[in-house]
């Protein structure tokens, strides 16, 4: 039960006097507040493991520190910081009952015996383990195996955070979505600090209330679901959260207008400030793009292809060199191929050097 | 379809079965003559039926006595050989690093005692003991200690006991070092977070990994020290008396030293026997193991049997007969 704070965390595979491009995580300085369902998102190799790691004490950061709470744990080893961990594929503990592969880290802890039997019930109890309690765990199936990990991490009652690290890559779909409620399900009865790692957006959004996007060893943002949707605070947040992801178009961009190919865009708010010689885009999600029939004043696109997603259509469209995606309304056809685009100026953000700039009301 | 049928596809066996029957069959069955018959030299011989069999599982005569005492002395030495090699083996496995160059050269210090031939083994420990020019020897009886394999049973037992576990301890600590690096890394950092300490590791992780690496160790050895005749022979030769003297040592002597064919015939099947029996239990549990854990890996991918019954093929109708 504590706070996480990083402060000034960064790691190289290769030494702290590698250049920090090569960093496999990047400075960071954020907090984990207790009781937080939080969700570690980025593609493979961003750094989200290692970041997991350097958490857990598996890796000890080149720089910066680790504070449970206000104190330092930076240098503690892995068995000192009341880490609980599950790993990508389910560990267990061959000779051991399911009960003994529970009790293994209270035991190693010298809990009584009578308050390991209590919290191996109550964790069995919770994860639907009940009946195997007394099973050898070898002979069980890959998830009920995963299980025992997650019960494994979920046993302790004094842990800091629980740390996932891609828990459900080997468990079949169905039943990846009914652990992820569980898992749901567990963080509200135990109040416990959930760490989660993936690499896919729909398990990182359904299972956390805050979501860590990295990419390239740096974290970019961190916020509810709806803000990373609505508000990506860099451009590779808008691309790899929603599907499509976010039209990100080279723009020029002069007060509350912005111009592609001479075309005006209107802005909802004023953007006078912008840092000189940065490389200015645009980004809008395709929900807030919409295709017309083509009118003077609209930007023209090419239709590629409509894609129907069952509920909502969208449109795959070329402007010059640029593709984007587009909402395609009922009914929406083009006889041509060619079709007008009209935004939503409240859901067009600008973005120099792909960071989100805020403008003035 | 109709299978062609062709019987001169027999003489394609044919090859293989006179080399077997030469190279297997043929000897054995001699021997098999010989464990029946007793001979004065001069190629002639008298029928004696089991007699032999009977004298020799039998302790009150001469042939039983030597052969009982050397199984004896052989199955004591089997099972000294594996209470020392197979620990000695782990430790040695699990105090080597992991990575690096050092990899490379403690496989290959470990790997150099199993490259050198039998009886060089012998002569140098032959040598290494001897009291007056060998290292071992002189320093130990400076040192003040007794210490002449010729003379005492107890150093020649020691001396030769030293030389297998000398030779054959890198076999088991690489078997068992292979065993170790198979171990993926989650288990340790798991057992790290589980807070487990390094013997919890090593129970609950190392150990069972390694036991079937562990088993075939166990076996190779005790078969292969229940066969040993070359680096004893070397040393002790079989003595002082016949303390060191092994069942194949005896065997030997009473072939080649004393020329009496049937006795050793009878003895060397009655060996045999024994090593195929080893070999048998080796097999079935080796191919137990395999089966147990084959069933387990089936048992993994049973979690769908939805999509596994959607994914049925329809079997394909036969064409009916006549028609075709």
């Amino acid at each position: 039960m504590a706070r996480i704070d990083l402060v000034d965390l960064a790691h190289s595979y290769g030494g702290n006097d590698a250049p920090q491009d090569s960093f496999a995580l990047k400075p960071v300085t954020m907090t984990w507040r207790q009781g937080g369902a939080y969700a570690l998102l980025g593609p493979s190799g961003c750094g989200k493991t290692t970041l997991l790691n350097v958490i857990s004490g598996i890796i000890t950061p080149s720089r910066g520190q680790i504070l449970f709470d206000g104190k330092d744990i930076t240098p503690l080893s892995t068995q000192k910081r009341n880490i609980a961990q599950v790993f990508q594929f389910p560990v267990i503990y061959d000779t051991m009952t399911v009960g003994q592969n529970l009790a293994f880290p209270l035991k190693n802890r010298g809990v009584p015996k009578a308050e390991i039997d209590k919290r191996v019930a109550e964790i069995g109890r919770l994860l639907d383990l009940e009946p195997y309690l007394n099973r050898k765990a070898t002979r069980l199936t890959a998830d009920a195996k995963q299980k025992i990990s997650l019960g494994r991490g979920l046993v302790r009652s004094d842990v800091a955070a629980v740390l996932f690290d891609e828990p459900l890559t080997v468990i079949d779909p169905e039943l990846k979505w009914q652990l992820r409620s569980k898992l749901k399900a567990l963080h509200r009865e135990l109040d416990l600090t959930m760490i989660y790692v993936t690499h896919d957006q729909t398990e990182a959004l359904t299972f956390a209330d805050t979501v860590v996007v990295m990419h390239d060893g740096r974290v970019v943002q961190s916020g509810t679901p709806a803000q990373l949707f609505d508000k990506p605070a860099h451009t590779f947040v808008g691309y790899f959260i929603g599907s499509p992801g976010m039209n990100i178009l080279p723009a020029e961009v002069r007060g509350r207008e912005a111009r592609i190919g001479g075309h005006v865009i209107a802005l909802n708010r004023a953007y006078d400030n912008l840092p000189a010689g940065a490389k200015i885009e645009i980004g809008v999600r395709p929900e807030f793009v919409e295709v017309v029939a083509p009118a003077p004043g609209l930007l023209t696109a090419k239709i590629e292809r409509l894609d129907d997603l069952g509920r909502i259509r969208f449109a795959r469209a070329r402007l010059g060199d640029a593709k984007l995606a587009a909402r395609a309304p009922a009914g929406f056809t083009s006889a041509d191929g060619m079709a007008g685009l009209k935004f939503d100026p409240s859901h067009v953000h600008v973005y120099a050097d792909s960071l989100l700039v805020e403008g003035a009301a | 379809m109709d299978k062609t049928v062709n019987q001169k596809a027999w003489f394609l066996v044919l090859p293989v079965f006179l080399v077997v029957a030469f190279s297997a069959v043929l000897p054995l069955m001699t021997v098999v003559n010989y464990s029946m018959q007793d001979t004065f030299g001069n190629n002639q011989f008298f029928w004696n039926g089991v007699g032999w069999f009977k004298e020799l599982l039998d302790p009150s005569t001469d042939l039983g006595g030597r052969f009982l005492a050397s199984l004896g002395r052989n199955l004591f030495f089997s099972l000294v050989i594996l209470a020392i090699e197979v620990p000695l083996g782990i430790v040695v496995a699990l105090s080597m690093p992991r990575e690096g160059w050092t990899v490379a050269a403690c496989l290959v210090i470990l790997a150099l005692p199993l490259l050198i031939p039998w009886n060089v083994v012998g002569t140098i420990w032959q040598i290494f003991g001897r009291p007056d020019i060998g290292l071992l020897g002189y320093v130990l009886n400076a040192a003040g200690i007794d210490y002449n394999y010729v003379s005492n049973d107890i150093d020649a037992w020691v001396t030769v006991i030293v030389m297998d576990v000398w030779h054959w301890t890198s076999l088991v600590a690489l078997l068992c070092y292979a065993g170790l690096k198979s171990i993926p890394e989650a288990y340790y950092q798991a057992a790290q977070i589980d807070g487990a300490s390094r013997w919890a590791v090593f129970k609950a992780i190392q150990l069972p990994k390694m036991n079937r690496v562990l088993l075939i160790a166990v076996l190779l050895r005790f078969m292969d020290s229940f066969m040993i005749y070359t680096e004893p022979f070397v040393v002790t030769g079989g003595g002082p008396g016949n303390s060191t003297t092994f069942v194949s040592i005896e065997l030997v002597k009473i072939a080649l030293g004393q020329f009496d064919l049937g006795k050793a015939a009878a003895l060397s099947l009655v060996y045999n026997l024994i090593i195929l029996i080893v070999c048998w239990i080796f097999y079935t549990v080796m191919t137990n193991a395999g089966v147990e854990r084959k069933v387990q890996a089936e048992s993994e991918p049973a979690s769908e049997p939805k999509s596994a019954a959607a994914l049925k093929p329809v079997p394909v109708l036969k064409p009916k007969e006549g028609v075709a």
